[in-house]
């Protein structure tokens, strides 16, 4: 019996961040002070709080080390223990109480978080079956197989209200039911785990955080669908998340509850993992199915939807990851536990990734309805660096811009979509007034022109002409008529694209456009980027009224643009200057250096 | 594994290994002294004897978690239990025989092992 666990997060931030070795040295320590038997190490999935990373939690104290590198180790063993002393410099500042320690769950961030498909990221040894049992797993699908009938489990997620969490927010009851009533000899259920948004990793965590809950949900699905047989389609960029997955099917085959006739119920269902090669039109459920068959993954036209003709022709469900991460809880819970929390239309929780110009970067989950100005301001800790909240972008490459004005917005499918923006799958972009909503927009146009397919015309050649006009209006080469072309080849491509990847890649643009048009109007007209970001608008000056003549400027200046002798005023060529800004960071002291 | 008392059993055996990662303030704390002074009067055998009993007997209100020094070192190994409401116990030169006693009379059955305080043996 181990008297004490320590859990040091193993998600990929942390891991980046060296938690593999801080692990290998705390298993040495531990060891070499004959304390292997009384303390035990467990590699847990994502805790969320990715900013302080590399994280662990000690039990039973439950204290929590944030930002823990490698020689801090040996004090943590001799230290906590071996000798039951806290080390104080470690903990999370937020924890730090008077005489004893806070629990986690009252800090700020984790305060207003509710967690359902994450609950267990974090707490259990994502690699031990046993753990995921312990915490009640595998028990939602023991209930279905054994007193449930697949009516009765779909009527069930129906009530719950859920939605699907990979974006389009369709009713997940429904499309299984959808599939459950057409006839075939052979159905299928399919997870997307391919995310593909900049900035987003929730699938990720939850299925480096907790695979066993992906496989039972999965398990379930087949159950009420009706079919034997699953794929996960997982990208290959996300190595930690794929073995953890093979290791799960494989502990999951073992023990008999994937397999034939589980639970003696005569169910079977085994599940694959399918991985891909990091296309982002791969998302998109019709383009994964082509590309699981083993073709190139283009999408195809709906109708047919998969729940009538899907993978390999025969009726699929088809959900996100997070989506199925959900099941078990509300097959476990009641459909009326989950739809207590949330507003009248979305119902649960959501994860997102709160990335960009914010203090805690990392993996939340939120009750529907929640204001992004507590997602911002409580649980992200606020805009750091004395700026100023400017707009969070969701739904990534498919999704829109909320801006300041809006930021009591609670957050759920309907009121994202009335404001032109998009749930999407959950990655959430915090930006401050240092940014440029046009470049914004032409950094995600830019990524969607990459990855379009080149299927559908709207999409190929759309997307890429209005690339080009957004080049032109950052480089101070457009005309005021070309935002209202920019605008009716926006809605011309939403409208005519094959599949979401053309319909929606055009709502960054026309989310920008709407909230911040002065912005463009500025760039345009007054040929002036109103932020400072886009380069060819910006003049660097030099006020010779503050200049001391140090010739700090004219050292940095990397291009010779800058003339000036000693304790003389010095002058930037503007024909030579590049606009490295070089000039600007040598002269933080007097600061004589302007932009204009 | 075909049925769910199967699935219930490793359950049960699973978490009781994981009962120590539980935030749970409503617990009766054992807290075992474990400075240097502790450790060298035998302390490790001591917060180990009290884990497996604890285990042994599936105690779910109880958390053993060590501490520094109290500053009577001549009494090592010193354990303390605290109680929510109720006055703190403290325990002295503990050996391993003992805790079996301890753990049943007092975690268990609520008799303080008054022959063990320092009350007792301080004399």
């Amino acid at each position: 019996m181990f008297r004490s666990h320590v859990l040091v997060c193993g998600g990929t931030g942390c891991t980046s961040s060296n938690s593999e070795e801080i692990i290998k040295v705390l298993e040495e320590q531990l060891e070499e002070k004959g304390l292997q038997n009384e303390v035990k190490v467990v590699r847990t999935g994502c805790f969320g709080l990715c900013a302080v990373g590399p994280v662990m939690i000690v039990y039973p104290e439950g204290c929590f080390y944030s930002e823990v590198k490698v020689a801090d180790i040996p004090e943590i063993v001799e230290e906590h223990l071996l000798k039951g002393r806290m080390v104080k410099r470690l903990l999370y500042d937020e924890t730090v109480g008077t005489d004893t320690v806070k629990s986690l769950a009252e800090t700020e961030f984790y305060k207003k978080q509710k967690r359902i498909a994450l609950r267990n990221c974090g707490v259990i040894n994502p690699e031990s079956i046993e753990e995921y049992i312990a915490l009640d797993g595998y028990q939602a699908l023991a209930k279905c197989l054994s007193s449930l009938k697949p009516e009765e489990v779909i009527q069930i997620v129906k009530d719950s209200g859920l939605r699907g969490r990979g974006g389009g927010g369709f009713s997940t009851g429904l499309k299984w039911e959808f599939t459950a009533k057409t006839q075939a000899d052979q159905k299928y259920v399919v997870c997307n785990a391919d995310e593909g948004d900049p900035g987003a990793f929730m699938d990720r965590s939850v299925l480096e955080g907790d695979p066993h809950c992906i496989i039972e949900a999965m398990a379930i699905c087949g159950y009420a669908i009706g079919a034997s047989e699953g794929y996960v389609y997982v990208r290959a960029e996300y190595p930690i998340a794929v073995k953890r997955l093979e290791i799960a099917i494989k502990q999951a085959k073992e023990l008999g509850l994937l397999g034939k006739n589980i639970f003696d119920s005569g169910f079977d269902f085994d599940l694959h993992i399918r991985l891909g090669a990091g296309a982002f039109v791969c998302g998109e459920e019709t383009a994964l199915m082509t590309s699981i068959e083993g073709n190139r993954g283009e999408p195809r036209p709906r109708p047919p939807y998969p729940a009538i003709k899907g993978l390999f022709g025969k009726p699929t469900t088809e959900n996100n990851v997070e989506t199925f991460a959900n099941i078990p809880q509300i097959i476990l819970h009641g459909a009326e536990n989950f739809a207590s929390m949330g507003t009248e239309k979305s119902k649960g929780t959501k994860v997102f990734a709160l990335g960009g110009n914010i203090k805690n970067t990392g993996l939340v989950e939120i009750p529907m309805g929640t204001t992004l100005r507590e997602i911002i301001e409580e649980i992200g800790g606020g805009i750091p660096n004395g700026r100023k909240f400017k707009a969070a972008q969701t739904g990534g490459p498919s999704g829109g811009c909320i801006p300041a004005h809006l930021i009591d917005t609670p957050i759920d499918y309907d009121n994202l979509s009335a404001i032109g923006c998009m749930m999407g799958s959950g990655g959430m972009i915090v930006m401050d007034d240092s940014k440029c909503m046009v470049d914004i927009a032409r950094f995600f146009l830019d990524f969607t022109v990459d990855e379009s397919c080149g299927k559908c015309t709207p999409c190929r050649i759309g997307t890429k002409r209005m690339l080009e006009i957004l080049d032109k209006i950052v480089s101070g080469q457009a005309e005021m008529e070309d935002l209202d072309k920019l605008e009716e080849l926006a809605l011309h491509v939403k409208e005519n694209s094959l599949c979401g990847l053309g319909q929606t890649a055009p709502n960054p643009v026309l989310s920008t456009l709407n909230f911040f048009r002065d912005e463009y109007v500025a760039h345009v007209r007054d040929k002036r980027c109103p932020a400072g970001v886009c380069k060819d608008l910006l003049t660097y000056y030099i006020d010779p009224k503050i200049c001391i003549g140090c010739t700090l400027c004219a050292r940095a200046c990397p291009v010779n643009a800058i003339t000036g002798a000693p304790k003389q005023t010095h002058v930037i060529d503007t024909d030579l200057c590049i606009k490295c800004g070089a000039c600007m960071d040598a002269c933080k002291k007097t600061k004589a250096v302007f932009l204009v | 594994m075909k049925t769910i008392e199967e699935l219930n059993a490793i359950r049960e055996r699973a978490k009781a290994d994981m009962t120590v990662r539980e935030d749970n303030t409503d617990v009766i704390r054992v807290v075992v002294g474990m400075a240097t002074c502790g450790i060298a009067a035998g302390a490790r055998p001591v917060i180990n004897a009290f884990t497996n009993e604890i285990a042994r007997r599936r105690l779910k209100n109880v958390s053993v978690s060590q501490t520094g020094c109290i500053g009577m070192c001549q009494y090592e190994p010193i354990v303390e239990v605290i109680e929510k409401d109720k006055e703190k116990v403290t325990y002295v030169k503990v050996t391993e025989d003992m805790v079996q006693r301890i753990v049943n009379d007092h975690l268990v059955n609520g008799n303080v092992v008054l022959e063990f305080t320092v009350g007792a043996i301080a004399k």
